[in-house]
């Protein structure tokens, strides 16, 4: 095989594997998620995938794992392997522009900067946060947090004051 | 499928990528190993039932403590706590579904038979009391809402103190659970401590709620910070952390929120050991017993079901 029809065939099977869509955040694919880290083909014409949970609890990995598996055999790779990696962990910098993009059209609201901590002691927050969030409907810059935790773990809930709206919010971590 | 279609119909979209696999429709079918491809080599510095010993102790300690939260569905005073609580539980258990595999891969004779081959399961279900690590903190009945924060206020400040340390372990899988899980607590710590300010802060039935919880949970944490031979040994091999060293943290911690409420930190002595012993020997309250009975039913009347 000519090195140049080994790296379409990378491209072609890494496009296979980056179009999964989450299976909680059904508008995302893995990759804009962050979450597909590694696609390589092996010698022997296998695909070794490698994914990472947003959090611990995440309870969408084998679900995730079984949808990669379904559409790379369909698309003619009988060998396939996911393999879980923890290290480092995720973040949600990790979703793509295009990601944060789909998530806003579909009136999520997509996370500012993960925060930054520096070496040592975490440090307690005791008031919220103010987080510059617009309202995924409306546009207004005018939101509020009802809550850090929401539907999944990687939501938060908001309001708007303007359009009066509760929307998630992807929390920053 | 386009997005849009995906989007309007999320079972559709599971559908069309699951090629009509029934086995996919319900999360819970066919757990698999959380740990599945992650290079599990144990260090050559590292004593292998030793640090499944200790990865038994922190997991139970997330396993019990979830199993509690979840006792609040139904229950919270407010829908978006349950969910907060809910969410925490969450987090919890898929640290102590990580920390078992990790026991289960360290040293493979701490699972019991009747897993059937999954080895969370045999070690989360087929356990006696006795073989639980967790410190009795995180048995204690849930208590009303006030008990139920103070506790996880406790717990949270205690775990994210030993997991931000944790993340330095030679053993590259705790390191990376315990990385994980620092950014999962914080979250977790915040929520609790705003609620012990938020209720002790409050009106006069709120804020001797928060004080009685306070004394309730007190007598449990200085068997935090008790070091076992396992840890006292891992520490020095810089696999684990000694619990004693997590204490000027932890105070700080807790004199911070409380001197927000104004609330005194409690002057309780701790619980009685049992014989020197306490949860992290297996020896443990009268509590845990009712709560194994609740989670291990199931697994237990249908040893190795699926559905």
């Amino acid at each position: 095989m000519s090195r140049v029809s080994t790296v379409d065939e990378l491209a072609r099977v890494r496009a296979v594997a980056a179009g999964v869509l989450d299976p909680e955040l059904p508008v995302l694919t893995l990759a804009d998620l962050g979450v597909l880290r590694d696609v390589r083909l092996t010698g022997a014409g296998g695909v070794v995938v490698t994914i990472t949970p947003t959090y611990s609890g995440c309870p969408a990995m084998a679900t995730m794992r079984a949808d990669l598996t379904a559409r790379l055999r369909a698309a003619g790779y009988a060998d396939v392997e996911v393999r879980t990696v923890l290290s480092p962990p995720w973040t949600t910098d990790w979703i793509s522009d295009a990601g944060r993009r789909v998530l806003a059209g579909h009136g999520v609201a997509p996370p500012g900067p993960a925060p930054r901590r520096p070496l040592g002691p975490v440090p307690l927050t005791l008031t919220r946060p103010a987080r510059a969030v617009a309202c995924p409907r409306c546009g207004s810059p005018d939101t509020e947090e009802i809550s850090e935790f929401g539907p999944t773990a990687c939501t938060a809930i908001r309001r708007c004051r303007a359009c009066r709206e509760p929307f998630e919010h992807v929390k920053e971590i | 499928m386009t997005i849009d279609d995906a989007y309007s119909d999320a079972y559709r979209a599971l559908a069309d990528v699951h090629g009509g696999d029934e086995a996919h429709w319900a999360f819970g079918t066919g757990f698999d190993d959380p740990l599945a491809g992650v290079d599990t080599t144990l260090p050559s510095t590292v004593d292998g039932a030793a640090l499944a010993a200790y990865c038994l102790m922190l997991g139970d300690d997330a396993l019990v403590l979830a199993q509690r939260l979840t006792e609040w569905c139904t229950r919270a005073p407010e829908l978006e706590d349950e969910v907060a609580l809910a969410n925490i539980g969450l987090d919890l258990l898929g640290q102590a579904r990580l920390l078992l595999s990790r026991a289960a891969q360290a040293d493979p004779s701490v699972v019991p038979t009747g897993g059937a081959g999954v080895a969370e399961d045999g070690l989360a279900y087929f356990r006696e009391q006795h073989e639980f690590r967790n410190v009795r903190l995180c048995e204690q009945d849930n208590g009303d809402f006030a008990h139920t924060v103070v506790r996880l206020l406790v717990f949270a400040t205690w775990r994210l103190a030993a997991l931000t340390r944790l993340a330095a372990s030679v053993d590259p899988v705790v390191s990376a659970i315990a990385a994980k899980g620092v950014k999962e607590l914080t979250y977790h710590r915040d929520w609790a401590a705003r609620w012990v300010i938020r209720l002790g802060d409050s009106t006069p039935e709120a804020r001797s709620r928060v004080e009685a919880g306070l004394a309730g949970v007190w007598p449990l944490v200085d068997e935090l910070f008790r070091p076992s031979t396992v840890e006292s040994g891992l520490a020095a091999a810089g696999a684990a952390v000694d619990p004693a060293g997590l204490r000027p943290e932890f105070d700080a911690v807790l004199a911070e929120v409380l001197g927000a409420a104004a609330l005194p930190v409690p002057d309780v002595p701790p619980a009685a050991l049992v014989g020197g012993r306490a949860g992290r020997d297996g020896v443990h309250t009268e509590a845990l017993s009712y709560l194994l009975a609740e989670m291990q039913s199931v697994a237990r009347a249908h040893p190795g079901a699926t559905w």
